[in-house]
This record gives C-alpha cells, structure tokens and sequence, in this order.
C-alpha cells in the first residue's frame, strides 16, 4: 500500500512527538512535576505511529503500562495527556488515572493498563462488539513481549480465532520484560509463531520501520474489516531507556554495545531520511515540525501547569455510573 | 402470579431483558435451555474454557456499547479470572476518571450443602464487597432473582449476580409483567418486634422458618434481607436494629471478613444502632474450614436452624 505524502509527515510528526513527550516527561519526572512512575517507550515509537495509521476513530485500541505513544498515535489530546501526568483535573482521567490509566475512550483509546496481559481480552471485547456492529471497525491490542507468558494471551488469541473476532494482536518485542531479557523468560524467544497454534497469520516485521510496521498492519487491519479473523504482529524493537523511573533513572544493565546497535536503528531519522530522499520533506521542514512540536509540548505543559489538582470533594466521585438504572 | 423456580426466574430474567434491548448479549461455557434458539449464535456465545478472556472481554465489549451477561456458571471458575474482576471490572470506570460505562453483569451460582466438596461449595461474596466499584446482588427468592437480575442488566456497571445453588429448585410467586427489584433496595421479609435476624442468601428461608417457630412462643422475630450486599440498604437495618434492639447475622460464609462481620460492624459503629442494642451482636456464620465432602461434615461445616436459634436465645437472654 502507498501512503500519500501528508499523510507520511504526520507519521513522522507523530514518531517526534512521541519522542519528545517521552523525553519531557522524564525531566518532568526528575524535577517532581510528575508523580509516580514513568515507562517511557522512547525507540519504540514506530510500531504505535505504523499501526495507528491504519485506523480510524471508531476502531478501538488497547494499551500497556508504557502506552503514552500509543495515546498519542491514535490522536489523544497532549494536553490532557500532560494534565494527566501531572495529576490535576483536566487530564483525561481527571488526574484519578496517571501515566499508566491514560484513556480517551472518545478516540477508541481504551486505556493503558498497568497489569502485563490484561488488554487482551479487553480488545477481543472490543472486536466482539465491532464484530456486531457489522461495520468493519477492528480492535488493536499493543502488549510487550511479557505479556506472551501470561495466559491472557493464549486466552484471547484462541477465542478470537474460534470466534474470527476482527483484532490485530500487536506485540512489541523489545527483548526485554523489565530486567529479565526475553530468552530468561520464553522458550521460544520469537512471538510470530506462536500464532500458527491459533491458526492465524503472523509476521514478525522490523519494528524499528514504520513503514514496514504499517503495510503489516495494514494486511491485518484489512483482513480483520473483511471478516477474516484475526492476525499477530511481532514487531522487533528496543526500549533506548530503562523499563521506569521514579525520581531519578535507574542504571542501564542491558548490554552497551546492544543499546548501542539499537539506538543506531532510529526510527525517526530512518524515515525523515527517506523521505528526504524521495523529496518529499526538506531540512528546513523538518527544523519547522521540530519547532512545532517543541511548541505544542510547551502549551501542554502550561496547560497542565494551569490546571487546578482534583479537590478531596472528588475523591469519592466517577466509582459509579450516576444514572443506574437504564429503564 | 406464577409460581416458577429460581433457575427458571433467572432464566426469565436473561431472556426478557434480551428480548427488550438488542444490545444484552450472553457469554459462557454453558447454557440452562437452549437460549441460541431464541436469539441466535451472535448474542448468544458459547465460549473455550477461557474464564479470564470472558471476563475481560465483557468489559471491551461493555465500553464498546454492549450490555454482557458474563456467565461464569460456579464461582468457583471465576477465581482463574481475577485479574479482570479485581484489577479490570472494579476498577476501569474510577481510574479512567468516569470517562466510560461498563454496564456488564456477571453471574455466578455459590453456595455449599449439594455435596460438591470444597471447590465448588464457595460463598465468597465479602471477598468482592471488599473490592471497592462492583455492585453485587445476592438474591433469596425466585421474585427477587428475576427482578435483581434484571435490574442488574440494565446498571450501567458492573454487577456480580451470586446465585445460591441449592436455591434453584426452590419455587416462588413472581409477579407477572416487566417485575423489577431495584438495586441497594432491602426487604423485609417478615416484620417482627423483638429480634432482628439479617440473613443473606438461602439463609433468609431458614431465619424465615425459625422465626415462625419462635411466634409459637410468642417472639416477634423480623427478618431482613439486604438483598444487595453493595449497595447495601444500611438505613433498613439501622431502622430494624433500632426497633428491635436485638441482632443476629446470618450467613453461609465463615465469619472471618464477612459480609456479617460488616454488618455487625456498621451497627457497633452507628451511635444510635449502638445505644439500642440490648445485648451483644450474634453471627452465624459457616464455619472456617473448606468445605468438606462428607454429608455430616458438610452439614456441621454449614450455619443450621439450630444454631440460628440458639444465637436468637443469646441475644433474648442478653437483655
Ligand atoms: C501481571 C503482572 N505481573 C508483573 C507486572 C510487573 N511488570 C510491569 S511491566 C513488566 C514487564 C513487562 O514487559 P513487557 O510486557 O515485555 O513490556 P515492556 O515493559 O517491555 O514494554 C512487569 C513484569 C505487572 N505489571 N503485571
Ligand atoms: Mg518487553
């Protein structure tokens, strides 16, 4: 599938953005703006930006511990995003969710979650509904390579493929579940195959293209509006930093020479590049997305700034549906 | 009125409220009837045996503009699940700041005292009342269950439906027509003046069958039923407790952190509840031990009528 040139620099737009929101949120971090901890997906910004691209606001996603990029890909607000982290009223969960509980089920984003393997068989809901709907609307779930032991996964990827559920199942293989590296953990280290016990397709790409991350999902994405059932994606990244923080970075303990090889693997010049090539995107262009960025993150951050932290009086609100019951 | 079985008023209240609003949709492993006949395959979802997907996937498919009926059939499965009820069902709607509904139902049959040993003789309810944003329904007769039930489908959150096994076969007037039972609503089942017994569950017939005998000797006993254990109907038992002055607790789960231990809890820390009692709150309780196989262990391990009265004599003879 060909993308249009627009189109191709909002994915690059998007990739910098997500870069620089998870570059910000760690100082912010650091300097206590910020509570709680922070999973930063810096380096992994491609398999979101890739797979996003291919839906629209009534296909619905679920999201991981380290899901800002996801938000961000599939179109949340940065603002309310920052507001969030900052805990105050205006963020999306009204400062009750933070960095891991970020939603906005307005766009299809139905949440990070901070339980590895607990999206799954919330987006084979999702599917399950879109599947009703008989609208050819699909489900996206992003999860880590973690989340391949849980039972979760195995739970949802049979259900949906006795059910031919329409959802992609996308999993960011970055080698590592917190500081255990994948082969510790798995004895298969590839995700791909697993989806042959299922009966489904599934491609493992190079997660660091996001053009290659885009026409996988795409065959996916399509396949699952056809009504063929569902497909896995094992995109093959790399987390640049550590797996959190709190108020300072913990040590690196992965291989130098490993981060070293991975950090060469960019996902941003490696499509700025092209594009650059293909003369569609020019140095001084690129400079202006850059400077664009920087601005709406600093309008986040007054945003945030401004927005009042919830009062004790909200403490006990949002636990129920007011309006119980529907006659 | 007609006169139907528990299971059947259950069954009832699935199939009206499938019926009214093409959004109810029913998963499990099993199913009483044959419910695909009615309402087809796509409503109606045989599942694998995948209790943890279920469960999540009635929450995706709840903020996604369906109405699931979960049917985890025995309690007892639904704790492979539990990821999704504790960290997922209860708590989705609060932490994502009220951004969306999850009006999803799940039901489960519990309860002991049908032989089936320690696994499936569970009565865990207080386990989720502790878990703060589920509502749960604990129904004891057939008008009850299909009206909490449907009333359940309709919240717009999630409610977890215990349903007593042994109540099943149990048969009951049901009003006809839309019969409804609203949520956090107690009843009293019999109205009384000198005791007040709170029994949940399959428990409400036997304090029901204990108080009849105490008015042979002239001892008014009230029976309440919270009927919802969240929301509970604090404000029923108050009001008993402080016409009585007497309370005794009746439920089929061990004391420890039960729903009886909350009740006799809210009374001990309500003033004007405090300074009616006469004597000291009594539990009956089942005792702390998982339920065994054998039928004289499996009845000794369970509250029976005889304790029940002997706890109403404790707080007779209290004061
Ligand atoms: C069920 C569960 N067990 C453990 C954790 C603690 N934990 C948080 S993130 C994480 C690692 C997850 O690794 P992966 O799924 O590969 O995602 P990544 O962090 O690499 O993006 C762990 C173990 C958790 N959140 N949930
Ligand atoms: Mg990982």
């Amino acid at each position: 599938m060909t993308l249009e040139a627009p189109k191709l620099l909002t994915m690059l737009r998007d990739m910098i953005m997500i870069r620089e929101f998870e570059e910000l949120a760690m100082k912010l971090r650091a300097a206590g703006k910020i509570y709680g901890v922070v999973h930063p997906c810096s380096g992994q910004e491609a398999v979101a930006v890739g797979v996003c691209a291919c839906l629209t606001n009534s296909d619905r996603i679920t999201s991981t511990h380290r899901g800002h990029g996801h938000c961000i890909a599939k179109g949340a607000d940065i603002r309310r995003m920052m507001a969030e982290l900052f805990g105050r009223v205006d963020g999306y969960c009204k400062g009750k969710g933070g960095s891991m509980h970020i939603a906005d089920f307005a766009i299809g984003m139905l949440g990070a979650n901070g339980v590895v393997g607990a999206g799954l068989p919330m987006a084979a809901g999702a599917a399950l509904a879109a599947q009703l709907d008989g609208k050819g609307d699909v489900a996206v779930c992003f999860f880590g390579d973690g989340a391949v032991t849980e039972g979760e996964f195995h739970e949802a990827l049979n259900i949906s493929a006795v059910w031919k559920l329409p959802i992609v199942f996308v999993c960011e293989n970055n080698l590592y579940a917190s500081n255990n590296a994948i082969a510790v953990q798995h004895h298969i280290t590839a995700v791909a195959p697993h989806a042959a016990g299922y009966g489904m397709p599934g491609v493992a790409v190079d997660g660091n293209d996001v053009l290659a991350v885009h026409q996988a999902a795409s065959t996916a994405v399509a396949r699952a509006r056809a009504g063929q059932g569902p497909s896995l994606i094992e995109c093959n990244t790399y987390r640049w930093y550590f797996h959190s923080m709190h108020d300072k970075p913990p040590p690196e303990t992965r291989p130098a020479d490993e981060v070293a090889l991975w950090k060469s693997r960019d996902p941003i010049p490696r499509l700025s590049n092209d594009l650059m090539a293909r003369g569609l995107l020019s140095p001084a262009a690129l400079q202006q997305m850059r400077a664009q960025v920087e601005r709406e993150l600093q309008a986040a951050v007054t945003f945030a700034d401004n927005s009042p932290f919830p009062g004790v009086a909200d403490l006990l609100t949002d636990m129920y549906a007011p309006d119980a019951a529907r006659t | 009125m007609r006169e139907i079985s528990f299971a059947k008023a259950l069954d009832e209240a699935v199939a009206e409220e499938m019926r009214r609003d093409a959004k109810v949709i029913t998963m499990g492993t099993d199913f009483t009837g044959d419910p695909i006949k009615e309402f087809g395959p796509d409503r109606v979802r045989f599942t694998p045996i995948s209790e943890s997907v279920m469960t999540g996937m009635g929450l995706g498919a709840a903020a996604s503009g369906y109405r699931p009926i979960i049917n985890w059939r025995s309690v007892t499965f639904c704790f492979v699940a539990m990821d999704q009820i504790i960290n997922q069902a209860s708590k989705v709607r609060y932490m994502f700041g009220g951004q969306a509904d999850f009006p999803v139902t799940y039901r489960c049959g519990t309860g002991s005292g049908m032989g089936m040993a320690a696994q499936h003789s569970q009565s865990p309810h207080s386990l989720w009342m502790h878990i703060a944003g589920l509502k749960i329904i604990l129904p004891s007769t057939p008008a009850d269950a299909k009206g909490l039930l449907k009333s359940a489908i309709r919240d717009n959150n999630p409610v977890v439906s215990f349903e007593c096994s042994r109540l099943n076969p149990i048969t009951g007037p049901v009003p006809d027509g839309d019969h409804l039972v609203p949520l956090g609503v107690a009843e009293v089942k019999r109205a009384g003046t000198d005791v007040t017994v709170v029994a949940l569950g399959y428990y409400v017939r036997e304090a029901l069958a204990v108080a009849e005998a105490f008015a042979l000797e002239g001892i008014s006993i009230e029976v309440v039923d919270p009927r919802t254990l969240v929301p509970l109907d604090v404000d029923t038992i108050h009001a008993s407790v402080r016409k009585t002055g007497r309370l005794v607790v009746v439920d089929e789960a061990p004391p420890m952190c039960s729903a009886a231990a909350e009740i006799a809890a809210l009374i001990a820390e309500d003033p004007a509840s405090f300074r009616a009692l006469k004597g000291p709150v009594q539990r009956v309780c089942a005792a702390a031990v998982p339920v065994p196989y054998s039928p004289p262990l499996e009845q000794a391990s369970l509250p029976r009528r005889g304790d029940i009265v002997a706890a109403i004599r404790r707080v007779l003879a209290a004061g």
